[in-house]
């Protein structure tokens, strides 16, 4: 705990801040800046970083800023919230589980929001509107359906975590029977939204997500301290005067809005949830939640994710949730190992 | 027998019991001859199927010690399917003879890495079930990047993944017999020794059991069980799951009861499923898979709330 230095201001407040994870958040920040850059740079019409950067400042030519502003910007945006969104939503999952594994995409909300969708898609031939609505409900839906049946005089870890995968078998069967009963195009349309794509996304995505993370991050950041103390377990915390049950409600409601929005707007984008708060729970070394971290973890890893899938397959030859995926499968199976090796999981 | 006869008899046309009779046992190629025909080798694809996932399921329970394993969820259909897909794709195998020997080195390579990740040692539910999923997760992953690049592989694999009785043939019953054969009778001679492993691992030492070996046979047996019935008609869940803990509920927990019980029970409950589907979107139908997990997803609930949490 050499990092930890405490500022003390006259009056008895003091405020005590760990510097090893406020550099791992300016530096995740910055890294994830640095990615937009170039991400908006990539794609049929290159621009060089220095042309990017002059355009967003309102110096480029018509061109580049029709290109830069219309175009490129706002699936940047989406791509930085999302990311923030699914990290942080993954953070508060893996905190509320306990288990270093619980994540969205394990307890089946991505599932859910697919299953939304695809109604969406297959029996109504949706709008991409109505897509995102059919997800975001879809989502809202599984989230509340996995919490009140683990419900049973309080939630507990395991039994979350066990019911969300009881929950996520039962709405993949119906996901993949919607899938058989659509023709091959939608099928094909479907396929794209499942795997999570941030092709084509424009300022009518950007607004929501930007209000929702406006009013949640902070009410998440908020209720942060009592999460730290539930870490050591629900009687322990409740000793320390935290009301854990409303605090894990309110906690996992905002989680599930996050990641039930992120979702809608860039469809179940796989791992983010899962690696982004591990990642940065190894960047920081401390222990406890780390929600700003995880945050800004998740929104560097997806627009890096989309920033390698342009360039490795070509522009929007593949969604980023391939690139996810497979990143994301390498590191779990590495976290497997050497979790077990350390008997933590 | 009852559900067997059903599920020749009831579909999107419907028979006469005469007419089935007729079918069964004088064929002379009238219109209800054929349906039944039809209706036969699907009928019989589902016994053999169900048969061998009840089994594989209530091994797995067995030898994991855990009463939530079943080849859905720790990952074993997610692995025939990846491994399925790849040949498809890649090695332009179209027929069931090809890819039944992708779908078992999927399932029992799945099957291997989950059973070594899980802790092989001191696995616990939460642990396996984990594990499995995580695992899932990622060949679903891979999956989705193979159905988007490739149109036909899409169009195969949607209708693959689903688990469906409706596929079956003569030829595909013959292919997987052989192995469903072996793989069951393999199971019910390790009753025993699963028996003793089931009491934990120094028990089971000191009542001579080789546990090393009883290890390996079951999980052989699992494998093979559950990767030659999802080759003939795609991952179903939940069959390996349900049906050990209805027979443990009235045999005990002698697998020498369970085992047997389970071979007779699993196939009604799938065939029972696939009746159920077939009435339900009359003139089409649901695909037995579905079925299940819509019936299996509550029950496992159901059996995670019942539990209390020290003994998961």
């Amino acid at each position: 705990m050499k990092s930890n230095r405490v500022l003390r201001a006259p009056g008895g407040l003091s405020v005590r801040s760990d510097v090893r994870a406020i550099t791992v958040v300016a530096l995740l920040l910055l890294a994830a800046l640095a990615a937009s850059v170039l991400l908006i740079g990539t794609g049929d019409f290159p621009i060089s970083a220095g042309d990017v950067l002059r355009t967003l400042a309102g110096g480029g030519n018509a061109g580049q800023e029709f290109i830069v502003n219309e175009l490129r910007l706002p699936r940047v945006l989406v791509g930085l919230l999302v990311g923030a969104s699914l990290g942080l939503g993954g953070a508060l999952f893996q905190a509320v589980t306990r288990n270093p594994l619980g994540s969205p995409d394990v307890l089946g909300l991505g599932q859910g929001a697919t299953a939304g969708a695809l109604v969406m898609i297959v029996l109504f031939s949706g709008s991409a509107a109505q897509v995102t609505l059919g997800a975001l409900v879809g989502g809202l839906a599984t989230g509340l359906a996995i919490y009140l049946l683990a419900w049973k005089r309080g939630v507990h870890g395991y039994r979350l975590v066990l019911v969300g995968i009881g929950v996520s078998a039962i709405v993949t069967a119906v996901n993949s029977y919607l899938l058989t009963v659509s023709d091959l195009v939608d099928a094909a349309r479907a396929v794209v939204w499942m795997t999570g794509s941030l092709s084509g996304r424009d300022w009518d995505q950007v607004w929501p997500l930007l209000g929702l993370c406006a009013v949640l991050v902070p009410l998440v950041l908020a209720n942060a301290r009592g999460l730290r103390m539930m870490e050591m377990g629900d009687d322990v915390s409740n000793a320390l005067g935290v009301r854990v049950e409303r605090v894990r409600a309110l906690l996992m409601v905002a989680a599930v809005l996050l990641t039930a929005t992120a979702t809608a707007a860039a469809g179940p984008v796989s791992f983010v949830a899962l690696t982004a708060p591990q990642l940065a729970r190894r960047l920081t070394r401390s222990p406890g939640p780390n929600l700003l971290s995880s945050l800004c973890m998740g929104a560097a890893l997806l627009v890096t994710a989309d920033w390698i899938s342009q360039r490795v397959f070509g522009a929007d030859q593949l969604p980023v949730g391939v690139v996810t995926g497979v990143l994301g499968g390498v590191y779990l199976l590495w976290l497997l190992v050497t979790e077990r090796r350390a008997g933590r999981i | 027998m009852l559900v067997a006869l059903a599920s020749i008899a009831i579909g999107a046309k419907e028979l006469s019991p005469e007419q089935v009779w007729h079918g069964l046992f004088q064929d002379t190629g009238t219109y209800g001859d054929v349906v039944v025909d039809e209706r036969l080798s699907r009928t019989v694809l589902g016994l053999l199927a169900g048969a061998a996932l009840g089994l594989s399921g209530a091994v797995l329970q067995a030898l994991t010690r855990n009463p939530l394993a079943d080849p859905g969820l720790l990952g074993i259909n997610a692995g025939a399917s990846a491994a399925v897909v790849t040949a498809m794709t890649y090695f332009g195998v179209t027929s069931l003879d090809g890819y039944v020997w992708f779908a078992f080195f999927g399932a029992a390579a799945v099957g291997a890495l989950v059973w070594f990740l899980g802790g092989s040692r001191g696995a616990t539910p939460v642990r396996l079930a984990l594990a499995g999923t995580a695992i899932s997760a990622a060949l679903y992953g891979y999956l989705q990047a193979v159905m988007i690049t490739d149109d036909a592989a899409l169009n195969k694999m949607r209708f693959w993944t689903v688990g469906s009785l409706s596929s079956a043939t003569d030829s595909t019953i013959l292919q997987v017999l052989p192995f469903l054969a072996v793989g069951t009778v393999l199971a019910l001679v390790l009753a025993r020794p699963l028996n003793a492993v089931a009491m934990g691992d120094d028990t089971a030492k000191a009542l001579g059991a080789n546990l090393n070996r009883t290890r390996a046979l079951s999980m052989l047996a699992a494998v093979v069980l559950c990767g030659a019935a999802t080759a003939a008609c795609g991952p179903i869940a939940f069959v390996g799951l349900m049906v050990p803990h209805v027979v443990r509920s009235f045999t005990g927990p002698d697998l020498r009861w369970i085992l047997p019980y389970a071979t007779i029970l699993s196939p009604v409950l799938l065939l029972g499923a696939d009746v159920i589907g077939r009435v339900v979107a009359r003139p089409s139908e649901l695909q037995v898979g579905i079925i299940t997990a819509i019936i299996g997803g509550p029950v496992f609930i159901f059996l995670v709330r019942r539990r209390r949490t020290a003994q998961l």
